[in-house]
């Protein structure tokens, strides 16, 4: 056990765990911020991915040492002040079908665009690929990322 | 407030209202679509019978239970969308509640691509009927003709005096009227909010992640389990050596369950952590050296003539003997991991004398018969909350994850919530039936289709959850789509051979349709080769004039431009399926940008579902049917390796991802025909499709999937 100090959504947290737990659990476990989706724990799905000082990370397969580096970001602090324009994206070309990958797609979107703001096609797809979506959403997802570097989510 | 409720034969119900001023009605399925629901699921898991409830507050807030659940296919945005066009409701009015067991409902349970086709009538009727109190209300307040009332936005209003009130104005007066029967329908060009594409009331929680799934359940004192599953399967505990277990950080019991061994701690990580350190010995299991091979020579030995008949016409083994020409093949179909992407999971606690289960589950009443049996308690204490749902795609029509939960919440004397990992979800599913299917036809000396025979064996998703439900092996569900085949030739076999496994199966998104569509699509195609006739064509001529089905693949043919122009390299393919009461018809182009390599470029998908509630609603569906089934086949298998699944994960189980999605074009043919399902029809037609076009592509006919194990994905 020891001692963390954890940044999450611009709140200091000062933690008593293994430091070895991923990040994810201690994010739903610890500081009940539920929207950060477990779907595999191994780093294949993307459903737990958060920012860390802006890039998407894995959170399953980052310690909460690793993390505490690093200013992290959820799904419940992106938007606080009104819906980021990946989620007005979102809800304008009605993406989620299920929703659970949804927060981890979002979160990928939002540091792809905050490097590339204006990606082409072929660099979205690269950057969403990764993020499994088991409903199927793949068409919409790529089309609000699209609208979003658009400035059409705003 | 107080609520009773006499259940004879009349549609609607009415409650008392009386004493909180609001209008309260209940509404029931009709007894034919009661039992449709049950003839499709057979005698296990089934039937679903639900029931929704309006309430009209006198503040005029609109409220509507929703009995579905919530798996992604917007049940909670078009069931309270019937409700509020024929009430005329203010759509800003309405609030939505996702319901749970309460017995008011009757029997709950999603499945079946039923949640809006069987709510169509009863929901509208309901709301018309509502309308109708509100109206008679007013008229009698105001002291003229209820004809001369009319219901707009929440109001009813009296144009010649220029009285208006609202609904919540009237709703107490409303509630004190009979409920009249039959009160007609509005006109299809009256409507004013269905078939259109409303923002659904779920997106927005699902974008800030403020949804709440299972996984996110929370309860002071909760405990998370993980259990050790047998790796074999039908294997049992032998032995366990928790001591290390036992001393973890955080770990509180451990404890033996029916499906292995439990072990609980204060957070997810610990549970899993510690479950991981347990050293279980098992039991060798029902067939231990139980392979994929041998699944797969078990299915090829089932012989035709002890095969159950299933549908026959004409003198089918006759045609084929005399027939010209005979075109044989046999396709051979995996087991599939429904695999949602919330793996599944369920919350349980006792709490004064109740048992209360909350989780994404689809069979809300079957979990809460077998909740009652692990609490040991009576049916009627039990109380089942759906929450949202990770997906479900029939994974969760299963309540096996209910027993684990209430067990344990029993054992433990806490609030407990059981997770599966990934892995597990993986290795403990109810899988897709694998299938193998022969198929013949004959051919006259035009090229003319005249016997066709189809023998399919395979495991019986009845038959293995209740074999005596399935004496005689003549199991109706597993020929669905394939005794449906839609095609007029004058000589029919098809045949039915159950062989069941030790490997679970279960219903999986149009379940046998999966199977049974991509023989005869891809085979018809193979067909239509040998006879040199164009697919389209032939198809045609099989199709009685005022057809359905027929529809979707003349609109498709128009829409696509059939056979279209295609870049050199490419191929294109069609298929065309009815199930689940809609007809959908999907041609694709295909290529193989490098040997080895499978690339769908576009789907057009023509459906007819009858009227479409929610176009936008319809269309997502559409595109996650065939997101799913292609998912299926360029890629899902799951292997059998000494009695268990080899696979566990999507690094081994690998899944669709977005750059190999299609660009899907959906269109409808809106039609006030009988209304189908939507969340199912969608993945029969596309996987013989894509193999039809990939024929066309490269001359390389594949009939076992999935496509990787060819083309090495
Ligand atoms: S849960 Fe982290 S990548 Fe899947
Ligand atoms: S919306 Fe269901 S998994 Fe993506």
């Amino acid at each position: 056990m020891a001692v963390v100090n954890l940044t999450v959504n611009g709140q200091a947290h000062t933690l008593d765990v293994d430091p070895d737990t991923p990040l994810l659990w201690i994010l739903r476990d610890h500081l009940d911020l539920t929207g950060t989706k477990y779907g595999c724990g191994v780093g294949e799905c993307g459903s737990c991915t958060v920012l860390l000082d802006g890039e998407a990370v894995r959170s399953c397969s980052l310690s909460v040492r690793e993390a505490a580096a690093g200013a992290v970001t959820t799904i419940e602090g992106l938007g606080r002040d009104g819906l980021h324009p990946v989620q007005k994206a979102w809800k304008e070309l009605e993406v989620p079908q299920c929703g659970y990958c949804q927060p981890g797609q979002i979160l990928t979107a939002v540091a792809l665009l905050d490097r590339n703001p204006r990606p082409a096609d072929a660099e979205i797809t690269a950057a969403m690929s990764g993020v499994l979506c088991r409903c199927g959403t793949y068409q919409r997802i790529g089309r609000a990322v699209k609208k979003a570097s658009e400035g059409g989510g705003r | 407030m107080t609520t009773v409720i006499n259940l004879g034969r009349r549609d609607f119900l009415k409650t008392a209202g009386v004493l909180t001023g609001a209008l309260v009605l209940g509404f029931r399925l009709t007894e034919a679509a009661a039992a449709e629901a049950a003839a499709e699921w057979g005698a296990v898991g089934a039937p679903f019978n639900p029931n929704a409830w309006l309430e009209i507050t006198p503040e005029g807030r609109i409220i509507v239970q929703v009995p579905w659940s919530e798996l992604g296919q917007g049940p909670l945005t078009a069931i309270p969308m019937l409700l509020a066009d024929e009430l005329e409701a203010d759509w800003e009015m309405v609030e939505v509640r996702k319901a749970w067991n309460d017995p008011r409902f009757g029997r709950m349970g999603t499945g079946g691509s039923r949640s809006v086709r069987t709510s169509w009538d009863p929901v509208r009727r309901a709301g018309a009927a509502a309308r109708q109190m509100l109206i008679l209300a007013a008229a009698a307040r105001w002291s003229v003709p209820a004809g001369e009332c009319r219901a707009r936005r929440s109001e009813v209003v009296h144009e010649r005096s220029g009285n208006r009130a609202g609904f919540g104005d009237l709703a107490e007066a409303a509630s004190l009227l009979e409920v009249p029967q039959n009160v007609p329908l509005k006109a299809p060009a009256a409507r004013t909010l269905i078939g259109k594409s409303l923002p659904r009331l779920d997106t927005l929680a699902k974008i800030t992640g403020e949804a709440e799934f299972g996984f996110d359940l929370r309860f002071p004192g909760l405990l998370f389990a993980a259990v050790a599953r047998a790796p074999v399967f039908g294997a049992q505990v032998a032995g366990v050596d928790d001591s290390t277990a036992r001393r973890m950080r955080g770990v509180r019991r451990v404890l033996p369950i029916g499906s292995g061994v439990a072990v609980l701690a204060d957070t997810t990580w610990q549970a899993l952590k510690a479950r991981d350190a347990l050293d279980v010995q098992w039991t060798p299991g029902s067939e231990p050296d139980l392979d994929s091979d041998a699944i797969a020579a078990r299915l090829a030995a089932a012989r035709p003539e002890a095969a159950a008949i299933m549908r026959r016409e004409g003198n089918p083994a006759g045609a084929l003997a005399s027939a010209h020409t005979v075109v044989s093949s046999v396709y051979e179909l995996p087991f599939l991991s429904h695999s949602p992407m919330e793996p599944v999971n369920c919350t349980a606690r006792i709490v004064d004398g109740f048992c209360e289960v909350y989780g994404p589950i689809q069979s809300v009443s079957w979990g809460q018969s077998v909740a009652a049996a692990a609490a040991g308690m009576d049916p009627q204490r039990v109380k089942v909350f759906p929450s949202y749902a990770g997906g479900g795609f029939g994974r969760r029509l299963m309540v096996d994850y209910v027993t684990d939960a209430v067990e344990l919440a029993e054992a433990a004397g806490c609030p407990v919530q059981v997770v599966m990992t990934r892995e597990e979800d993986t290795r403990h599913g109810f899988y897709r039936p694998a299938s193998r299917h022969v198929m013949q036809a004959g051919l006259d000396t035009a090229g003319g289709l005249v016997a066709w025979s189809h023998h399919l064996a395979c495991p019986s998703i009845s038959g293995q959850l209740d074999p005596a439900g399935v004496p005689d092996g003549r199991d109706e569900g597993a020929v669905d789509g394939a005794a449906t085949l839609p095609y007029r030739i004058g000589n029919v076999d098809v045949l039915y051979s159950m062989v069941n496994t030790p490997v679970p199966v279960g219903w999986l998104r149009s379940v046998y349709n999966t199977q049974n569509a991509l023989a005869n699509e891809a085979f018809l195609d193979e067909v239509a080769r040998a006879a040199g006739r164009d697919p389209v064509a032939l198809r045609l001529d099989l199709l009685p004039g005022d057809n359905r089905l027929r529809r979707t693949l003349e609109t498709a043919r128009d829409h696509w431009g059939w056979p279209a122009r295609l870049e050199k390299g490419r191929g294109q393919g069609v298929a065309c399926h009815p199930c689940f009461g809609s007809f959908v018809t999907m041609m694709a182009e295909v290529s193989s940008p490098a040997p080895g390599r499978v690339r769908v470029h576009r789907v057009l998908a023509v459906v007819d579902c009858g009227p479409v509630v929610h176009p936008d609603g319809m269309r997502s569906q559409i595109e996650g049917g065939i997101a799913y089934a292609l998912s299926g086949l360029l890629h899902e298998g799951i292997r059998i390796r000494r009695g268990r699944v080899a696979q566990s994960n999507f690094d081994d189980y690998p899944i669709l991802t977005l750059d190999e999605m299609p660009e899907v074009t959906v269109v409808s043919i809106p039609s006030e025909d009988a209304i189908g399902g939507i969340g199912e029809p969608g993945y029969p037609p596309l996987g013989p499709a894509v193999l039809n076009a990939l024929f066309d592509a490269t001359g390389v006919r594949v009939r076992n999937l999935p496509l990787a194990a060819h083309f090495g994905q």
